[in-house]
C-alpha cells in the first residue's frame, strides 16, 4: 500500500463520504458539549436531513424524467398521517415501513392514471392531488369526526435526527443504484426524448410509474420520521403546497444533475432561511423569493453546477500530491 | 331542489362572473405567454388591497378605483415579464423547460408580493368596506346589490376584453403570438413586447377582479392563493388558451359552488378539486380548448 492507493479517486470519494457520515452520526454525542449545539440546533440538522431526503427522492423521478412533480406534499403528508394514526398501536419501525408502503401504493395508483399526461398537465395534476387529499382529509375530520387535526406526543430530538440521517443514507444509496441500473438509464432516455425511448423498446409507462412510486416511498418514510417530532397534525398545514414546492426548489438550488445536489441545496437553503428569519424576520420571505428567482434564472445547474471548476482545481492538487508521493517512492527504492 | 334551482343558478352566475374574469387573466398569461402564473392571485390581492386603501384613505369609489388598480397592475405585470420572463425565455433550452421554470419563478413571486403587501398594508387581517350594501330582488331571489354590480362590471370587462382580442390590431398580434410565435415574429410582430403586454393584461384583469371582490367581501394580504387555485381550476376546465372557455368555465364553477354549498358547504373545495382532476384526466384540453 502506498499513498497513491489512498489518494486515487476510487478510494478518496467513498472514504470521504464515510468520514462525513461518521462525523454526522456522532454529532449528538459531541454537538452539545463541544460545539454548543442546543436541542433546537439538532432539530434543525434533522430538518436539513429531511429536506435532503425529500429533495433526493424528488430528483430520483423528476430530475431524470423531466416530469415536474408537485406531489411531494401528498406523499409526505400520507406518511405523516399514517404515523400519527398508528403511533399508539405499533412500534416505530413498523410504522415507518407502513407509511412508506402507503405512499408507494398511492403513488402507484396516481401514476397509473396520470402519467400519460404530458408536460405542464402532469405538474398541475400532482398539484391538484395535494389539494384534493388535503381537502378530503379535512372534510372527513371536521364533518365526520367532528374535530380537526390529531394531537400526538413527540419523541426525542436524538431519535428524530438519527432516523432522518438513516433515511437520507438509504435514499442516496437507492438513487445511486437506480441511476446505474437499466431503470435509471431508461428514465434518462425518457427525459431526453420520450418518443425515441418508446421506439427503442422501453416500456415508458412502466418505467415512469415504477420510479414515481419508488420516489414516493421515500417521501412517505420522511413524513413518518417527521411525524415523530410533531405535536399537532393539521391537514391544512401538511397538505400545503409549500411542502411540495420547497423540496423542489432546494433540489434545483443545489443541482438536480448530481447525486448530492439536493443535499447541498437543502443544507444551504435551510440554514440560510433559518439565519435570515432571525436577522431580518420581516423581510426574509421577500429575500427568499428573490434568491429563488435568481437561482432558477442564473443557476440552472444549481450550486453543484459551480463545482466542476472547483473540482478541477482540487483534482490538480491531488494529482500533484500523487506525483510527489510516487517520486518519493521511486527515490526510496 | 327543483324549486330552488333558478335561485341557485343565479347565485352561481354571480360567483362565476368574477371567477371567469380571474381565469381569463390567467389564461392570457398562460395561453399566450406560456407562464403558468401561480402568483396570479397575488395580483388580485394587490387590486383588492389597493381599492380598500384608496376607499378608506381618500374616499375614492371602489368602481372608480378600477382606473387606478388597472394601470398599476398592468405596469407591474409588464415589468415583471420584461425583466424576468423575457430573460428566462432566452435561457430556457426548450418551451417545456420554460414552462416548468416559469411556474417555479411565479412561486417565488408569491413570497415577494405577499410579504411586500404585508409590509405596505400593515397586515391588519381581513378588511371590509361598506359599499352598496343593501338587498335587491331579481327574479324572486334576494341578492346584495354590490354583488350584482360586481357581476355586471365583470361581464362588461370580459366582453370588452374579448372584443379587444378578436377585433383590434394588437389583439390580432396577441392571437398570432399564441398560435405560432416564430411565424408571428417573422410577420413583424414584436413578440417579446406582445408577450409582456399579455402578462400585463392578465395582471390587470386580476386587479379588476380583486377590486370587484373587495366591494362585497372582506379582503386580506393572504387571500391570493385561493383565488389563484380557483383560476387554475376554471382555466383547465374551460380549456387552456380559450377565452370563451374560461368564461364558460367560470360560470360553471360558480354554479357548481352554489349547488354544492346548498347541500354541504364543507364539500365545495373537495368538489372543485375532484372536478379539476376528472377534467384533466378525461379531457385535458378542457371544454373548449384546442388539442
Amino acid at each position: 500500500m502506498n499513498i497513491a492507493t489512498f489518494t486515487s479517486k476510487k478510494f478518496l470519494v467513498p472514504g470521504l463520504l464515510i468520514l462525513v457520515l461518521i462525523v454526522l452520526a456522532t454529532l449528538p454525542l459531541y454537538g452539545s458539549r463541544f460545539l454548543g449545539m442546543s436541542s433546537r440546533d439538532l432539530y434543525l440538522a434533522g430538518i436539513v436531513l429531511m429536506y435532503s431526503a425529500l429533495g433526493v427522492s424528488w430528483a430520483m423521478f423528476s430530475g431524470s424524467t423531466g416530469y415536474l412533480s408537485l406531489g411531494t406534499a401528498a406523499f409526505f403528508g400520507v406518511g405523516i398521517y399514517t404515523t400519527a394514526l398508528m403511533r399508539e398501536i405499533l412500534p416505530l419501525g413498523v410504522i415507518i415501513v407502513a407509511s412508506a408502503l402507503a405512499s408507494f401504493l398511492i403513488a402507484l395508483l396516481v401514476g397509473l392514471v396520470t402519467l400519460r399526461l404530458k408536460g405542464i398537465f402532469f405538474a398541475i395534476f400532482t398539484f391538484g392531488l395535494v389539494m384534493l387529499i388535503g381537502q378530503v382529509v379535512r372534510y372527513y375530520e371536521i364533518v365526520v369526526q367532528g374535530r380537526r387535526g390529531i394531537s400526538v406526543v413527540p419523541t426525542g430530538y436524538n431519535n428524530f435526527y438519527f432516523l432522518m440521517l438513516g433515511l437520507v443514507v438509504v435514499t442516496l444509496l437507492a438513487i445511486y443504484f437506480i441511476r446505474r441500473s437499466r431503470l435509471g438509464l431508461s428514465m434518462l432516455s425518457i427525459g431526453g426524448n420520450e418518443e425515441a425511448a418508446a421506439h427503442m423498446g422501453i416500456n415508458t409507462t412502466m418505467v415512469k410509474v415504477t420510479t414515481f412510486a419508488i420516489s414516493a416511498t421515500f417521501m412517505g418514510a420522511a413524513g413518518a420520521v417527521y411525524a415523530t417530532r410533531m405535536i399537532y397534525v393539521d391537514p391544512g398545514l401538511i397538505f400545503h403546497m409549500s411542502n411540495s414546492f420547497t423540496p423542489v426548489l432546494m433540489a434545483i438550488f443545489g443541482g438536480v444533475g448530481h447525486l448530492f445536489g439536493p443535499v447541498i441545496g437543502a443544507t444551504v437553503f435551510t440554514l440560510l432561511e433559518n439565519w435570515l428569519s432571525q436577522v431580518v424576520p420581516y423581510y426574509y420571505p421577500i429575500i427568499f423569493g428573490v434568491i429563488l428567482i435568481i437561482v432558477i434564472l442564473y443557476l440552472p445547474g444549481g450550486l453543484v453546477g459551480l463545482i466542476p471548476n472547483l473540482r478541477n482545481r482540487l483534482g490538480e492538487a491531488v494529482a500533484k500530491l500523487r506525483k510527489g508521493g510516487q517520486g518519493e517512492q521511486s527515490a526510496n527504492t | 331542489m327543483i324549486e330552488e334551482l333558478p335561485s341557485l343558478l343565479l347565485r352561481g352566475l354571480v360567483l362565476g362572473g368574477i371567477y371567469a374574469l380571474i381565469a381569463m387573466g390567467l389564461n392570457i398569461q398562460y395561453g399566450v405567454g406560456r407562464v403558468f402564473n401561480i402568483a396570479h392571485g397575488e395580483f388580485l390581492m394587490l387590486g383588492a388591497m389597493l381599492t380598500v386603501s384608496v376607499y378608506v384613505g381618500a374616499g375614492i369609489d371602489p368602481l372608480g378605483s378600477l382606473a387606478i388598480t388597472g394601470p398599476f397592475l398592468f405596469i407591474i405585470g409588464f415589468i415583471i415579464y420584461r425583466t424576468i420572463f423575457t430573460s428566462l425565455k432566452k435561457r430556457a433550452p426548450s418551451p417545456a423547460a420554460f414552462e416548468g421554470s416559469s411556474l417555479l419563478i411565479a412561486f417565488g413571486f408569491i413570497f415577494i408580493i405577499q410579504n411586500a403587501a404585508l409590509l405596505i398594508f400593515g397586515g391588519r387581517g381581513s378588511r371590509r368596506i361598506d359599499y352598496l350594501n343593501f338587498p335587491i330582488e331579481i327574479a324572486g331571489t334576494i341578492f346584495r346589490t354590490n354583488q350584482v354590480v360586481a357581476l355586471a362590471v365583470a361581464v362588461v370587462v370580459g366582453v370588452v376584453f374579448y372584443i379587444f382580442i378578436t377585433r383590434s390590431r394588437l389583439g390580432k398580434a396577441i392571437r398570432a403570438a399564441a398560435q405560432d410565435p416564430a411565424t408571428a415574429g417573422l410577420m413583424g410582430v414584436n413578440i417579446n413586447l406582445v408577450l409582456a403586454i399579455c402578462f400585463g393584461l392578465g395582471a390587470l384583469l386580476a386587479g379588476f377582479a380583486g377590486s370587484l371582490i373587495s366591494t362585497y367581501q372582506g379582503v386580506s394580504e393572504l387571500m391570493g392563493l385561493n383565488y389563484a387555485i380557483t383560476a387554475i381550476v376554471v382555466m383547465v376546465l374551460g380549456g387552456l388558451g380559450s377565452i370563451p372557455g374560461s368564461f364558460i368555465g367560470g360560470i360553471l364553477i360558480g354554479i357548481v359552488t352554489s349547488i354544492v354549498t346548498y347541500y354541504e358547504s364543507a364539500l365545495v373545495l373537495p368538489a372543485y378539486y375532484a372536478l379539476f382532476l376528472i377534467v384533466l384526466l378525461v379531457k385535458p384540453q378542457g371544454l373548449l380548448g384546442k388539442k
